[in-house]
């Protein structure tokens, strides 16, 4: 203890805290910059600069950005876009945890001949640059009838988070004793009575691992949005990019950066709530993988 | 007790065998529709764009073969040669620009500091940002007018001027430095992850030995991490080479083509500029350019298990 209390009024612990606050610092501006331009009038931000406070507070760029602001032709603001960004997201969110929770479970306890190429396969597609199928995927969800809708982009955000969600369930599920799920067969347990009885139970965790990697991919995903959507079934990440960079009549930054307050609200939520397990998706991610 | 439990194996074994085989094949049933899912999703798609790619295709996707012929358009195109570049300088300084930041903060944010989880979290919330959000945030930041170059002048610095998002040779510069500010974070909670594993009692016997805790760091716990730093670097470059996002929010590959990357080429010429043959040459050689990396990761991964 009074080694501690030594160390803390070393000349060295005043520069580690003067460094860890500075970053701190950096990393916060752009989010301070963003909020105070949000409330700003346009004129406002004409006169004053980036880190001045409002001189009048007015929330007319978060009312505009969402029913007003022209995103390409079409002038309702952004709220559409919004409320389609929660309409893919629930679902395939819901649909490749679920996924991924099931094939976790067979891939660590109900091994079969070829399992392991399976997960070799699955690993790979983390990998794979989804440039390399947007093509045909766009030309089949035309076949399929699904392009332009939600649900088009609810299966692809399945098909390529289902790697990701199965790797974290796997990864978890070896971790637990194959002796336990031995004693449940022999007692006549079967596949679903082992995973809902067993399993599931202690799966708290890494159900909101996977709920939040998922969350956040799949409602931060441009690419899918810009490529399978169109028009009304954008997703607001679309929409925000549509919105800034249309360059018809004067540029107003305080409903751009409202927008962009907008679009990245769920997720921040779920950070801050949650952030213990979104830091430890980000890293079972990464490390296992 | 253990003649009770084995009472029910008897029963089990018993059941009509149609029930028995239902639950040999119920794992794979299970599996199933994923690997349809993958199986045409990623591995289908990937050979059908490899095949688009010796194709002629343009607008619509035509089956008329032509060699290696998109592959030899897309060396000698100058767009493409602009974009290789730019991966090669965005990804080169995007990782080391992250990695000596998240490394340095991991560090720091190691000795026992105050309020640690709450610092932490402020490192961490832009990678829960869409690349859309960082791109517009950044985007105003350097505005040329109205962004940082009039905060200077306001603060005094009259003479400072800084043009470099509309600038075509700085303006990748500009992608770098909104990348960092997204990723550096993720880089520390990797590290600290690491270094929250070192052995604590290493540290204590170089201390005693009389090294200094920079040195400790330098010589013995960070080469102790070669396997963290080796994630790390294929998560950046993996972003890097995905990287899209970004780059069409902040300056949509302008001015001109001066901040193209090969995944907004690859979307310019197969979705807008009706290249189709053209765009699936340069997909194939973005995942050429992944294999490159992963492979011998994988690699040695495997092999470090195997001694395991």
């Amino acid at each position: 203890m009074t080694d501690v209390v030594r160390t803390g009024f070393r000349p060295s612990r005043v520069a580690v805290y003067g460094v860890l606050l500075l970053a701190a610092l950096v990393y916060l501006i752009p989010l301070f910059i963003m909020l105070v331009t949000s409330f700003k009038t346009p004129m406002d931000i004409r006169t004053g600069n980036l880190m001045a406070l409002p001189t009048d507070w007015t929330t007319i760029g978060w009312t505009k950005a969402w029913s007003e602001a022209c995103t390409g032709v079409d002038c309702g603001g952004i709220r559409g876009y919004f409320w389609n960004s929660f309409k893919m997201t629930v679902p395939a969110v819901l649909i490749s945890t679920l996924l991924g929770a099931f094939n976790g479970y067979v891939l660590s306890k109900w091994k079969f001949k070829g399992s392991n190429l399976f997960f070799g396969m699955l690993l790979f597609g983390c990998f794979v640059p989804f440039q390399v199928v947007l093509l045909p995927m766009a030309a089949t969800l035309g076949q399929l009838g699904l392009a332009n809708t939600t649900t088009g982009l609810v299966l692809v955000h399945v098909i390529y988070g289902v790697a990701f969600t199965t790797l974290f369930f796997r990864n978890y599920y070896v971790a637990i004793p194959d002796a336990l799920i031995k004693a449940a067969r022999l007692d006549g347990a079967g596949f679903f009575t082992i995973f809902f009885r067993i399993l599931l139970p202690m799966s708290t965790p890494i159900f909101m691992v996977s709920l939040i990697w998922q969350f956040t991919q799949i409602w931060n995903d441009f690419l899918f949005g810009v490529v399978f959507a169109s028009g009304d079934s954008q997703p607001i990440t679309v929409a925000l990019n549509n919105l800034v960079n249309t360059s018809t009549g004067v540029k107003e930054y305080n409903v751009d950066m409202a927008a962009a307050m907008i679009a990245a609200l769920p997720t921040l939520v779920v950070y801050i709530v949650a952030g213990k397990y979104f830091i430890r998706g980000l890293t079972a991610g990464s490390v296992k993988g | 007790m253990e003649h009770i439990q084995r009472q029910p194996v008897r029963v089990a074994r018993s059941r009509p065998s149609l029930l028995d085989a239902l639950q040999r094949w119920l794992p794979k049933l299970v599996v199933a529709p994923t690997f349809v899912l993958v199986g045409v999703g990623i591995y289908a798609f990937m050979i059908w764009t490899g095949v688009l790619s010796f194709t002629s295709s343009s607008f619509l996707p035509v089956y008329e073969f032509v060699g290696f012929e998109q592959y030899a358009k897309l060396m000698a195109n100058d767009r493409w040669l602009t974009a290789s570049v730019n991966l090669g300088i965005f990804g080169g300084l995007f990782i080391a620009c992250c990695l000596v930041i998240g490394v340095v903060l991991a560090i720091f944010l190691d000795q026992k500091i105050r309020q640690e989880g709450a610092i932490r979290t402020i490192y961490l919330y832009p990678m829960a940002l869409s690349m859309i959000v960082t791109g517009t945030v950044w985007k105003w930041i350097l505005n040329p007018s109205l962004g940082l170059e009039k905060l200077m002048h306001d603060w005094g610095w009259t003479s400072f001027s800084f043009d470099w998002l509309v600038n075509s040779d700085m303006a990748i510069y500009t992608i770098v430095m909104a990348g960092v500010w997204q990723a550096s974070g993720f880089v520390m909670a990797l590290f600290l992850a690491g270094l929250r594993g070192v052995d604590s009692s290493i540290i204590r016997a170089a201390r005693v030995d009389g090294a200094s805790l920079p040195l400790i760091y330098w010589k013995i716990i960070l080469p102790s991490l070669r396997p963290v730093f080796f994630s790390a670097v294929m998560v950046l470059a993996h972003i890097a080479i995905k990287s899209f996002d970004l780059v069409m929010a902040m300056t949509a590959g302008g001015p001109g083509y001066s901040t193209d990357l090969p995944a907004v080429f690859m979307y310019a010429h197969t979705f807008t500029r009706g290249q189709m043959g053209l765009g699936s040459a340069s997909a194939m050689l973005m995942l050429g350019a992944i294999l490159a990396l992963l492979v011998p990761y994988l690699y040695s991964e495997l092999r470090e298990k195997r001694h395991d």
